[in-house]
């Protein structure tokens, strides 16, 4: 077996200056934080919604509400996979009408996953607008799914994986291609 | 983690990381009954069936709640009002059912073993909704959910499980879950309800209601089962109510957080006394709303697993199944014996 190609394609700086740029947008696009929540789709986009969140405080003053959203029971391919996705809590502790919400994922990549989180928040009320960011856009989709805040774009081919990893549950922040 | 049963009969046999993981996927699915919209579509197309030969409030009402909210159809089939009354066995029931190509059969019966047997046809999951005096699982999952909710860890907690053991199948199923979650228990009643072999899981026993208590973390009491006591067991309800009733004085043995649990239904004023049922230290409503989710995670495990997917597309087309373990099928048909001339091709 051949040993599989690293690529550190974004290092700790370069996320954490990724997520900084992305907080501006998000502030700069919905002008301030009014009425503004974000809301990470676990496991590694509630890690970085939490991240967002301290970057607006950091620049506003006010943290945004934070929430947390599990979309296995919405997913499109129940029974279908080889395991079972274990059910992580879903946590919206906030009125979820009126508000622009941010869904905020590691990686986007076919946006199957983008489309049960969108079913699963609208389970919640009628949010005023829902927009999307990821840490990594890698092409590929297989649904009119496009995010409005990327950290990076990485082009790949199918067979490559893209891992990202976060001090949170990786011990450190990086972003590989194998 | 795959979770690799295929029926749900007995928390026997379960790991305690299997026990964990259930427990862990019914924590997430507690949420979903406190939306205002009570309802993901995970179980959209599939069909359970709720199949019970006793009378039940909550157990049959939590299984159809819980399986709506998993947008799954759930049908309800009591045995008063179906087939059985015109001399149906339960096997034939269950084949006729099966037929109609349910994700899974949920099954309450007075008979020990009896989803056992349902388990053998391999038709579909089978999920024990309590058998005869042998196990509830679903019920010790939510018992111990809701300690673990109030107590935290189950490990080296002690909890005192009083009443009617000998005739409980919510006390087998929890001692098992307690035992194997690390636990120490004890089993409180008149010697007459406490079999001795329950010692042999670990279970201590005590007939002296106030000594049993001495220190618990948690109290479990336990309906007496009239319509399952085959003789006299003790000389009167009224003396029994003396010795065993759960009271306000019986109460400060325990610890100061004490909790108080019970499966129902209850008996006011025979094995617990209402200012406890209704005071500050029960859990007995709470226990109600944890079923639900353990019922959704129960059903949820059972009926996503990709094997099972499989298996149910090569029955729709027509190809055989593998008969693991299946005594059922596996008995000698008088068909080999060729008693019978062949029917002729053609006519």
């Amino acid at each position: 077996m051949p040993q599989a190609t690293q690529r550190i394609v974004l290092d700790s700086s370069a996320i954490a200056r990724a997520l900084t740029r992305i907080a501006h947008e998000i502030l700069e696009r919905n002008q301030g934080s009014d009425q503004l929540a974000l809301v990470g789709i676990h496991t590694r986009g509630v890690d970085l919604s939490g991240r967002l969140a301290d970057k607006v405080a950091a620049i506003e003053g006010v943290r945004p509400q934070c929430g947390e959203i599990d979309i296995t029971l919405y997913r499109d391919d129940v029974g279908r996979t080889r395991t079972q996705p274990e059910v992580h809590g879903t946590s919206i502790p906030f009125a979820v009408d009126t508000m622009r919400i941010v869904l905020v994922d590691d990686v986007l990549y076919t946006g199957r996953t983008v489309r049960a989180a969108m079913d699963a928040l609208v389970d919640f009320g009628r949010p005023k607008s829902i927009q999307l960011a990821v840490l990594v856009d890698r092409g590929h989709r297989e649904l009119p799914i496009r995010p409005d805040y990327v950290g990076k774009n990485i082009p790949t081919s199918y067979e490559e994986r893209v891992s990202v990893c976060l001090v949170e549950h990786d011990g450190q922040d990086r972003v590989v291609i194998e | 983690m795959t979770f690799s049963q295929r029926h749900f009969l007995g928390i026997e046999g379960l790991s305690r990381d299997e026990l964990l993981f259930v427990l862990n996927t019914a924590e997430s699915f507690r949420e979903i009954s406190e939306r205002e919209v009570k309802k993901v579509p995970t179980l959209r197309g599939k069909t359970i069936i709720n199949l019970f030969y006793e009378s039940s409030t909550r157990t049959r009402s939590s299984f159809e709640i819980a399986a709506k909210r998993l947008s799954a159809d759930a049908i309800n089939i009591s045995a008063s009002t179906s087939s059985v009354n015109k001399g149906e066995t339960l096997m034939d029931t269950a084949r006729n059912l099966c037929a109609m190509r349910p994700a899974a059969l949920v099954l309450r019966h007075p008979a020990s073993g009896a989803p056992h047997l349902l388990a053998r046809l391999n038709q579909c999951p089978v999920i024990n909704a309590g058998d005869g005096t042998h196990e509830h699982p679903t019920q010790a999952l939510l018992d111990v959910m809701t300690i673990r909710e109030h107590l935290g860890d189950i490990h080296g907690k002690t909890v005192a499980i009083v009443g009617d053991i000998l005739h409980s199948r919510v006390a087998r199923s929890n001692i098992l879950a307690l035992t194997t979650l690390g636990a120490q228990v004890r089993l409180i009643g008149p010697p007459t309800l406490l079999p001795p072999e329950f010692s042999r899981w670990g279970a201590e026993r005590h007939t002296d209601l106030r000594a049993g208590l001495a220190g618990v973390d948690a109290i479990m009491m336990l309906r007496l089962q009239r319509e399952r006591q085959t003789r006299n067991f003790f000389p009167s309800l009224d003396e029994y109510a003396r010795r065993f009733c759960l009271t306000v004085e019986a109460l400060r043995e325990a610890k100061p957080n004490v909790i108080i649990l019970h499966p129902g239904p209850m008996n006011r004023g025979v094995e617990i006394d209402s200012r406890v049922a209704d005071g500050p230290y029960s859990v007995i409503l709470e226990q109600v709303t944890n079923g639900v989710a353990v019922r959704m995670a129960v059903l949820y495990l059972l009926t996503t697993q990709e094997r099972l997917a499989t298996r149910d597309q090569s029955v729709a087309n027509g190809q055989a199944v593998g008969q693991e373990g299946s005594d059922v099928q596996a008995e000698p048909s008088v068909w080999d014996e060729h008693t019978l001339p062949k029917r002729a091709v053609g006519q």
